[in-house]
């Protein structure tokens, strides 16, 4: 059997490479950290650009560039990447490509490792630009291989969503023939890429005008299938991964007729042949409702439409095999009720960990000596500090929140107002945060705490590792007020003195507790 | 054939091992695989789980649907229990009994233990005592994945081939030392059938 056993983000990654793919361009985000993993295993920098990006929007940007000047890339981030690359990303459905460029968003439903459940099939939708969304591992790779074709002929951005699901399961996948890279080269147009407001009109008239191409495209996409069935009381739409949780209570084919999406815009023609021949349309999609929006309209007078908008489906959670069924009436009964005995197993820092050091002694001095105090923390390992035995944390919000947060909330007079944040975090969204801080001279104190890596995301490399004071000091915080420390146990009394140092100090300072991840560090020792 | 297999740990014990050794062996005999991960936060000692799925014919879901597990295999015993609303009627409960315990309100292992046999195809293993017997502890995934061969649809030379493979650049004795542990779970099990 010539089928390789690869994660749905590992199909993707090899149908890039396969396509002749320049460069993947991407900050690490579950789900999504995988499919740069896999190019970084299988090329080499100088050949195809692997390294890691700051973050989702200088990723976009780069991408974009590459595109640019001809050659084909490839941007990868988690959902909540998305709202960070959205700046570029929007305009670049204007500007349109050159070489092809594919983007994917890894959406996380049910938040296993995220914030929110932000559906980035809304973003293709406001963006006008060709979406796909496969169903299986088969047809990611299928997809990404095509995609950055497809990317060329509309002279589009190509956006592919992805769900955990199917980011994170293994399946057999037969390749399609490697393409060489493409030369560099550049558009015909001088002015596609300068967005002043004359040429983005005349570009944005020119991408509104490509839609019906699209619409069309879908309609004669393999990846919309419309599978006739015999019992018309019901249609069902059914897009990327959600078929499969429908077949799973079809074995043998669905009794009611079935339109398989998987590439947006949605296909008009099927769509119509759906609405026309059954009663009524059930909507499957994971994530939000979407495609259910869409066809039932606000004032949903059309035909009836079920899903999560009308309570058919729950509104928040991902899709399951057992959702689906109890929707089409084969619900899956258990034989073994769940014992009453299993008790939560949260997730925890690791025993030995720097961040724990760092969150015993900040905590032990906040909890006594400043009952006022609030801690702002931020998107990482540390954000664990929320959980026993720390409890150390008033905030998580998104990435680099926590410097700004303690400012806001600084500014409106709360003292001590501290930021935690780690160090993959501060390159990634916090720097600039750290300017508004210095040019406010604001009362804050902020601790990076930095472990070398980004580790939440299995230990890729930070953007900023051993420059992090340079860095502070550069965008002006005071040297004196920039203190570095090892967070180990025996150093818990000089931890002490710098905290309450610079707890005391009414400015902005850094304190930078440095001990590697010991992840990366056991994974470096059994390497060598 | 088909066999639905829900593999079960604490984040670090290593489930995603036992899981490329099926996988190796499901392709050699040419089967339909898929098999759901989980990464990313619960990673850090929290509960993880994997669903595998095997089948002569092309698998529709990644996720296996409530009541269809054929298979829990366990690496700890509280673990084994999260899931048995996924079991079959007919379906095997394989699990160390060794546990894991990083949190406060860990129930009483015997609790736990009693819980285990009221479920009739039930394997509770000391699979750390056995993998010791076999030449060391490190082997307790294997011995686990011994325990499911009876139960898994894929023949015992195949899964002997699939550790020979995985183990194969590590030498012949750390070869040698997986297959006696494998040898040693499957013994536990077939004197439970």
């Amino acid at each position: 059997m010539d089928r390789e056993l690869l994660l749905g983000d590992e199909a993707i990654a090899q149908a890039a490479i396969d396509a002749g793919l320049s460069g993947v361009y991407a900050y690490p985000g579950t789900p999504s950290t995988e499919i740069t993993e896999y190019i970084q295993a299988r090329t080499d920098d100088k050949a195809t650009h692997n390294r890691w990006c700051t973050n989702e929007k200088t990723a976009m940007e780069a991408a974009l560039g590459m595109s640019f000047a001809g050659k084909r890339a490839l941007v990868c981030m988690k959902h909540v990447g998305m709202n960070v690359a959205a700046d570029c990303f929007v305009n670049a459905g204007v500007t349109g490509v050159h070489g092809g460029l594919v983007v994917v968003a890894a959406d996380d439903p049910s938040m296993h490792s995220s914030q929110n459940e932000q559906d980035s099939r809304f973003y293709g939708d406001f963006s006008l630009i060709p979406m796909l969304e496969p169903s299986n591992q088969q047809e990611a790779y299928d997809m990404a291989y095509g995609a950055f074709k497809l990317s060329e002929t509309t002279g589009e951005p190509v956006l592919m969503r992805i769900v955990t699901r199917l980011a994170h399961s293994r399946a057999g996948v037969a390749r399609q023939s490697a393409q060489p890279q493409k030369p560099l080269s550049f558009g015909e147009d001088p002015k596609q890429f300068i967005l002043l407001p004359g040429i983005a009109r005349r570009r944005y008239r020119a991408l509104l005008d490509k839609q019906p191409t699209f619409v069309r495209l879908s309609e004669e996409s393999p990846y919309n299938q419309y599978i006739d069935g015999t019992n018309k009381t019901r249609g069902i739409v059914a897009c990327g991964i959600a078929f499969n949780y429908l077949m799973e209570s079809y074995p043998d084919g669905c009794e009611y007729p079935v339109l398989k999406i998987g590439q947006y815009p949605l296909p008009v023609k099927q769509l119509k042949q759906l609405t026309d021949s059954c009663d009524e349309i059930l909507v499957l999609e994971d994530g939000q409702p979407f495609v259910e929006r869409l066809i039932k309209g606000y004032l949903g007078q059309g035909i009836r439409v079920r899903g999560r908008l009308d309570g058919t489906l729950p509104t928040d959670g991902e899709l399951n095999p057992d959702k689906v069924a109890r929707v089409v009436g084969k619900e899956n009964p258990a034989y073994f009720a769940a014992s009453p005995l299993v008790e939560m197993r949260p997730p925890a820092l690791c025993e030995g960990c720097g961040h724990r050091d760092v969150y015993t002694v900040l905590t032990e001095i906040l909890k006594q000596e400043y009952p006022t105090h609030k801690v702002f923390s931020d998107i990482g390992c540390y954000t664990l500090g929320a959980n026993a035995p720390f409890h150390a944390i008033h905030s998580c919000v998104d990435m680099g929140a926590s410097i700004t947060m303690a400012k806001g909330a600084a500014d409106a007079g709360l003292y001590p107002a501290v930021a935690v944040i780690g160090d993959s975090t501060f390159t990634h969204s916090g720097m600039t945060g750290l300017l508004d801080c210095v040019n406010a001279d604001a009362d804050v104190t902020i601790i990076i705490s930095d472990n070398e890596t980004t580790a939440m995301t299995g230990g890729q490399d930070s953007a900023g590792t051993g420059r992090i004071e340079a860095i502070c000091a550069g965008i002006g915080v005071a040297p004196e007020h920039i203190r570095t420390i090892v967070p180990l146990r025996k150093n818990y009394d000089a931890m002490r003195e710098i905290i309450r140092e610079e707890l005391a100090y009414h400015g902005v300072s850094v304190i930078i507790p440095r001990r590697e991840c010991i992840q990366t560090l056991k994974r470096k020792k059994k390497n060598v | 054939m088909k066999t639905d297999i829900i593999l079960a740990g604490v984040g670090g014990q290593g489930i995603l091992s036992i899981a490329t050794v099926i996988g190796q062996a499901a392709l050699r005999k040419g089967f339909y695989m898929k098999q759901a991960e989980v990464h990313g936060m619960s990673q850090r000692g929290g509960d993880v789980q994997s669903n595998l799925r095997i089948s002569d014919r092309p698998i529709a879901s990644d996720l296996i649907p409530t009541g269809k597990c054929d298979l829990i295999l366990s690496l700890e015993p509280m673990e084994a229990l999260r899931y048995l609303p996924y079991l079959n009627e007919n379906g095997w409960l394989i699990t160390n009994e060794t546990t894991f315990v990083n949190i406060d309100n860990y129930p009483e292992a015997d609790e736990v233990y009693a819980a285990i046999k009221t479920i009739q195809h039930h394997v509770l293993l000391n699979a750390d005592a056995l993998a010791k017997e076999a030449g060391s502890v490190r082997a307790a995934n294997i011995v686990l994945l011994g325990a499911t061969i009876p139960f898994l649809g894929i023949d015992d030379a195949t899964m002997q081939a699939a550790v020979r493979d995985i183990f194969a650049r590590k030498g012949e004795e750390i070869v040698t030392l997986n297959l006696r542990a494998l040898a040693a779970g499957k013994a536990i099990s077939e004197q439970r059938i």
